[in-house]
């Protein structure tokens, strides 16, 4: 009998209890799914573990690039700022709450399946990284909540909670998806799905007579913005050196100076200090996503391939980058305005709600897809005018409600990240908020909240969705008007263009 | 033949299309090998495989990779990847 205990706890406790581990083994039972042969299955457990390893030791540069930039912005401003990027606070908090994260996205994926096949809500939530975030997202809030004790809670409770956001966003987001795409074949599976909602119908309202930001010519010299690693560092080279001027002029030689583990000894070493930490940031940020690529390579592809035979026929709901082919341009500006409108929120909070709420500073560095999605979604409802506006309020919305978030965070709060795109952010506080009841008023409330969201999903894709509505159709019908009308003036064009050229012949006849 | 799908970040379009060439290429009796990356390692590990596969919006930041380079408009469109499979199933 003591034997079987030993084995059991050393099962549990050496195994079951490691997040690296426990994703490994769901990568393996994944490929034994789809029939993969032996070397298949151990590579591919391998790198779903080692890229968890890879995740967690990423988080340690980035914490460490984020520490001095903390301190520079609390001694300059007093202020506590903060980092709104997923991948840093997941990879931060992998280490707590890594476990009950994995159990989450393993149970929610089921329960998300049983919904698709049994209700009118038939998506598939194929993005893996969204995935681990709000499961990340929901472990810690519900921890804070619940108490650390009652994990199998947080689990439960935690699978239910994201199995039902995982269906009800791309549904709400459906329509608009119509538009955009012009068929019904793709959905929209990213949690930044409020900020893409209230853009698209920001945009049916103001861009009815609005041009297509397609027909803009970028010059070239912007496109180098779309590659990840390089817009993230260069905005975090940005903010860190804005940050190490004010500190320049804020502080005392000595105290800003003390900022940097390098110890700079003069102004030049302590601005090359912050930019160095600054591409340290963005190195961290790339080790970080080397190790999500492995663990979703091997995860994504065994979800999909499960999802298929259960759910033949369902939507798959995709990320973002999704929609972009379908407004390049629109995706740009979105993700400008909404850089511009995350700074006119951090100067809101810095100078009038901060006091007042003791909201942390939330850097803006993720705009480019939660922004860049609005442009597009903008875009598809009401032209220039709807991807400015939609990109704007976006930035307004990822700088305040992550602030607020960082609230129900716990010890985590204070820290120097937080998540950033929308929805993680409402459904987290509704989460935290309602999970400080205690265990049995919390989990009654949010079971009653995640019934309701559940209910006006389905009613939204059975009355709205199934009934074909799309939204901006005054937009597209003056789309449609101008595309006409420019048509027309070819004809013309070209019409006079061969009179001329008839004219000339008949002359030269004449001449002959 | 190995096969690079490469988006922006390296974990979201290009998983997808990876799943999708997996199965298109299973259905054409192709033996392929896929892998994926983000835009920035992509330069450096195109030359190490036969076909490169990523957006048009990605595709002009690629310039100089010897490696054939085709552009899926559709990540989702099985039709669109098996045209260009085909076009390399010998």
């Amino acid at each position: 009998m003591n034997v079987l205990a030993t084995i059991f706890n050393f099962i549990s406790q050496q195994i079951l209890n490691v997040p690296a581990y426990i994703i490994g083994l769901v990568a393996a039972v994944g490929l034994i799914a789809l029939k993969k042969n032996v070397g298949q299955i151990i590579s591919g457990a391998l790198k779903a573990a080692m890229g968890y390893l890879i995740l967690q030791a990423g988080a340690s540069v980035v914490s460490g690039s984020l520490n001095p930039f903390g301190q520079l912005i609390l001694k300059a401003t007093g202020a506590h700022g903060a980092i709104a990027t997923n991948e840093v606070i997941v990879a931060q908090a992998a280490k707590d709450f890594g476990a009950s994260s994995a159990y989450i996205v393993v149970i929610s994926f089921v329960l998300m399946l049983l919904l698709a096949r049994f209700t009118p809500l038939k998506y598939v939530f194929l993005t893996g990284h969204h995935m681990v975030f709000m499961s990340t997202l929901l472990a810690l809030v519900l921890s804070f909540g619940f108490g650390a004790k009652n994990s199998w809670l947080v689990v439960g409770l935690g699978a239910i909670l994201m199995a039902v956001i995982m269906v009800a966003t791309p549904s709400f987001a459906q329509p608009f998806m119509n538009r955009i795409t012009g068929s019904d074949q793709i959905a929209i599976g990213h949690f930044g799905t409020l900020s893409y909602v209230v853009s698209g119908a920001l945009g049916t309202v103001v861009g009815k007579k609005s041009k297509s930001t397609e027909d803009i010519n970028f010059s070239k010299n912007t496109s180098f913005l779309r590659d990840s690693m390089v817009s993230t560092t260069v905005l975090m080279i940005v903010l860190y050196l804005v940050f190490a001027v004010i500190g320049a002029f804020a502080l005392p030689a000595k105290v800003a100076f003390s900022v940097f583990p390098s110890a700079p000894k003069d102004y030049g070493a302590y601005f090359m200090a912050a930019f160095g930490q600054a591409l340290q940031f963005g190195i961290g940020i790339a080790i970080i996503l080397y190790g999500v690529r492995l663990i979703l390579g091997e995860l994504v592809p065994a979800f999909q391939g499960i999802a298929k035979k259960v759910v033949p026929g369902a939507k798959p709901a995709l990320d973002i980058p999704i929609v972009f082919p379908y407004g390049s341009n629109a995706s740009l500006i979105g993700f400008l305005s909404s850089f511009v409108g995350g700074l006119v929120a951090l100067a809101v909070i810095a100078v009038w709600l901060g006091p007042m709420w003791g909201l942390a500073l939330i850097l803006p560095v993720p705009h480019f897809f939660g922004g860049g999605g609005a442009g597009v979604f903008g875009n598809a409802t009401g032209g220039r005018k709807g991807a400015i506006l939609g990109g704007f309020v976006t930035g307004i919305i990822i700088t305040i409600l992550p602030a607020m978030l960082m609230t129900v965070m716990g010890s985590y709060g204070l820290k120097n990240a937080t998540f950033s795109d929308s929805d993680f952010c409402w459904y987290g506080l509704i989460a935290g908020k309602l999970s400080s009841f205690g265990p049995v008023a919390g989990t009654i409330s949010l079971l009653i909240v995640a019934a309701v969201i559940f209910g006006l999903a389905c009613l939204w894709q059975v009355k709205v969705v199934n009934k074909g509505w799309v939204p901006g159709a005054a937009h597209a019908a003056f789309i449609e008007s101008v595309k006409k009308q420019e048509d027309a003036e070819r004809e013309a064009e070209r019409a006079a263009e061969k009179a001329a050229k008839k004219a000339a012949k008949a002359a030269a006849a004449a001449k002959a | 033949m190995d096969i690079l799908c490469v988006c922006g970040h390296g974990i979201g379009t290009s998983v997808l299309l990876k799943v999708n060439v997996e199965s298109v290429a299973s259905d054409l009796d192709m033996d392929v090998n896929v892998t994926t990356a983000d835009i920035g390692a992509a330069k450096g590990t195109a030359d190490a495989s036969d076909l490169v596969m990523t957006s048009p919006q990605l595709a002009p930041q690629l310039d100089g990779v010897t490696t054939p380079i085709e552009t899926v408009n559709n990540f989702m469109d099985t039709d669109e990847i098996k045209a260009i499979l085909e076009k390399y199933d010998d």
